[in-house]
């Protein structure tokens, strides 16, 4: 039984993060239908600039951090603005193409720049530190942190798509962006604005991830299919539904890792098929 | 339809043929013969290149019919490509089938598994399709790699071909290679001119137009599906065959795919051709830049992304439409002949706006 809840327990925290992984995605997915294929790469770049800033710069780690989150806000806004809104369009061609380059450049700077080895950022000894509960079923502090933060940002997502300007605006644009041009609003700068946003949420993955683990520069498209299982298995067009897509495939991995370490990752892979298969509209789907 | 028109004594006829066409024939006809012959007088360096050049170029052209026609992007045809592999060398190893036999019987095998797999893709469709193709693939590699009969992640060696001499192992390997290649091109030739290729052009360009007319687009989608699936999986067996050694990285790794997005994408997406010259150049590179290593991929991949933003026809694209040169015309030309006395140049006036079936690369 403890063994169980063991499970169930360290699923839903190992969940937390792939649902973070995912809220980026699944925020570029719902505004504008891109399939981002170097989302993964982009985790694993921000990871690397973390360790730049704190290992090569020497910055305090909370100073890095903060920077971290400017600097990711003006990559994605840059980024989408100069080369991905040219190629969105109703085609998903072009943009997977471009994306799927965007994550072999990545992968390959990064490793020329870094090397192949996997680096982690300090946290003195934060990221081991831990509570243990009745029945012996130990909670780490990061990994709470981790859960916190991805419900935290669960609910800001939530709140700015339904109750400010900025999330009418997405939520009009992603339903037809000629017709928002005609009240005003231009889709170019409402994708780079939903990008860069998307970013900060990678950050915040970004950084929590770093803390936990060694990240080297091919882990991108793990992340990416991490990512993109939670989008799907949650259900498209709500966080929540994200957010539940995460807990889902982390206990799926869990109970994979209890068998056969080999099996973790497998498992999860079969979970989202079968999910695709018996329920392809996810958990959660967006009901509006 | 097209024979109606061709009875009809009406003031036109329909081309479907080109000179250019006529020429290439003999072109690959001379090759076919000279990469045949090449035992004779080829080194085993040249041979085992042109074995790798024909996975290459099989793996392209299946994935241009797959996105370039069918207009499903997937980054999980590795998924088949490993699949090849593995049933071709449990084939030859466990049952005693030779390589060669069991190279066609493993694509057979990967169109079966392509069905029940084909249930679950098309529960996505666009970028999601592309995305969950590679969940797929991935799901295979990491079953593979769970299986210790088949060496777990570190993989296994082809051990059947052990006994056949070296000099003949090469030639029968560059053999199937050709036959390979040139099964690959002549049935996707026939394919696309027939009327499921009209079909299949109609649906690329407009899913719900086509419909209207009568296509079964859920039809046409799978059996694009399908022969792709099988497609890549002769290119698998092929790899492995002149490999000799297999592993699920090196079978399911994603680079099959990435090379064939390249290669198709340089080349000229929804054209025969593309893949062909995308090929060539793909091989040149990787010659003589691969030893660059991760420059070498950094310029794959921003070559990748300036093609596709900036020339999304590719290069042969790009030929065909300055020089209006097709080597394999899948199209049909209506060539109007009552012009009088400058028939010469009426042929040319009307078969420049004439009605082209085929064309333009992928645009939605």
């Amino acid at each position: 039984m403890n063994t169980l809840i063991n499970i169930v327990v360290q699923g839903v925290l190992l969940g937390a993060l792939y649902g973070l992984f995912a809220m980026g995605q699944s925020l570029v997915f719902g505004v504008m239908r891109l399939t981002n294929t170097a989302h993964g790469d982009f985790i694993v770049l921000l990871v690397f600039v973390l360790f730049a800033l704190t290992s090569f710069v020497r910055l305090p780690l909370a100073v890095a951090l903060v920077l971290l989150l400017v600097i990711a806000f003006a990559a994605g806004y840059g980024l989408q603005y100069a080369i991905l809104n040219r190629v969105s369009s109703r085609d998903p061609l072009p943009s997977l193409i471009v994306t799927f380059g965007l994550s072999i450049v990545i992968q390959n700077v990064l490793q020329q720049v870094f090397s192949a080895d996997p680096r982690s950022i300090a946290t003195g000894s934060f990221e081991s530190r831990s509570i243990t509960l009745a029945g012996g079923i130990t909670l780490g502090y990061l990994p709470l942190v981790t859960l916190v933060a991805t419900v935290a940002l669960a609910f800001a997502m939530q709140w700015l798509f339904g109750r400010t300007p900025l999330g009418r605006a997405f939520r009009a644009t992603s339903d037809d962006r000629e017709i928002v041009q005609l009240m005003g609003v231009s889709y170019r700068r409402t994708y780079a604005l939903a990008m860069g946003i998307a970013f900060v949420l990678i950050a915040v993955a970004a950084a929590l991830y770093s803390m936990r683990t060694a990240v080297s520069p091919t882990d991108g498209p793990a992340l990416l299919l991490s990512s993109f299982e939670a989008v799907i298995i949650g259900g498209m067009g709500s966080f929540w539904g994200t957010f539940v897509g995460g807990m889902a495939l982390g206990i799926a991995q869990q109970v994979g890792f209890y068998f056969d370490p080999g099996w973790g990752i497998w498992l999860g892979h079969v979970a989202f098929l079968g999910v695709l298969v018996a329920r392809p509209q996810g958990l959660l789907p967006k009901t509006a | 339809m097209t024979m109606q028109l061709n009875q009809r004594p009406a003031g036109f006829e329909v081309r479907r043929a080109t000179r250019a066409s006529r020429v290439a024939v003999i072109v690959l006809l001379i090759v076919a013969l000279t990469v045949a012959s090449a035992p004779w007088w080829a080194g085993r360096d040249a041979m085992r290149d042109f074995v790798q050049l024909a996975s290459y170029l099989v793996f392209a052209l299946m994935w241009n019919l797959l996105a370039g026609y069918g207009g499903m992007v997937s980054i999980g045809q590795q998924a088949f490509f490993g699949i090849g592999g593995y049933a071709m060398l449990i084939l030859a190893n466990y049952c005693g089938i030779s390589p060669f036999v069991a190279v066609p019987i493993a694509a057979v095998i990967a169109t079966v598994v392509a069905i029940p797999v084909s249930m679950v893709a098309f529960r996505l469709e666009g970028g999601y399709f592309a995305i969950g193709t590679w969940v797929i693939a991935e799901a295979f590699r990491l079953t593979v790699a769970n299986v210790s009969v088949l060496g777990g992640g570190s993989g296994t060696s082809l051990i059947a071909l052990q006994d056949v001499p070296r000099a003949l192992r090469e030639s029968l390997t560059l053999w199937l290679a050709l036959a390979i290649v040139a099964s690959a091109i002549g049935l996707l030739y026939l394919f696309l001119r027939s009327k499921a290729g009209l079909a299949l052009t109609a649906m690329r360009d407009n899913a719900v137009a086509a419909s209207s007319q009568g296509v079964d687009v859920k039809r046409a989608r799978l059996i694009v599906y399908l022969v792709s699936a099988c497609g890549t999986a002769l290119a698998g067996g092929l790899y492995f065959v002149g490999n000799l050694r297999i592993s699920p990285d090196a079978a399911f790794s994603v680079n099959w795919t990435a090379f064939g997005i390249f290669i198709v994408m340089i080349g000229g997406l929804g054209t025969l051709e593309g893949p062909m010259v995308g090929a060539l150049i793909f091989f040149v590179l990787n010659r003589f830049l691969s030893d660059f290593g991760t420059w070498y991929l950094i310029g794959l991949g921003a070559l990748a992304i300036v093609v596709t933003m900036f020339f999304p026809q590719g290069l042969w694209g790009f030929v065909s439409r300055r020089y209006g040169l097709q080597l394999f015309p899948v199209g049909r030309r209506v060539v109007f002949r009552d012009a009088g006395p400058s028939e010469q140049a009426s042929h040319h006036d009307a078969s420049t706006d004439s009605v082209e079936t085929s064309s333009a690369p992928h645009r939605a």
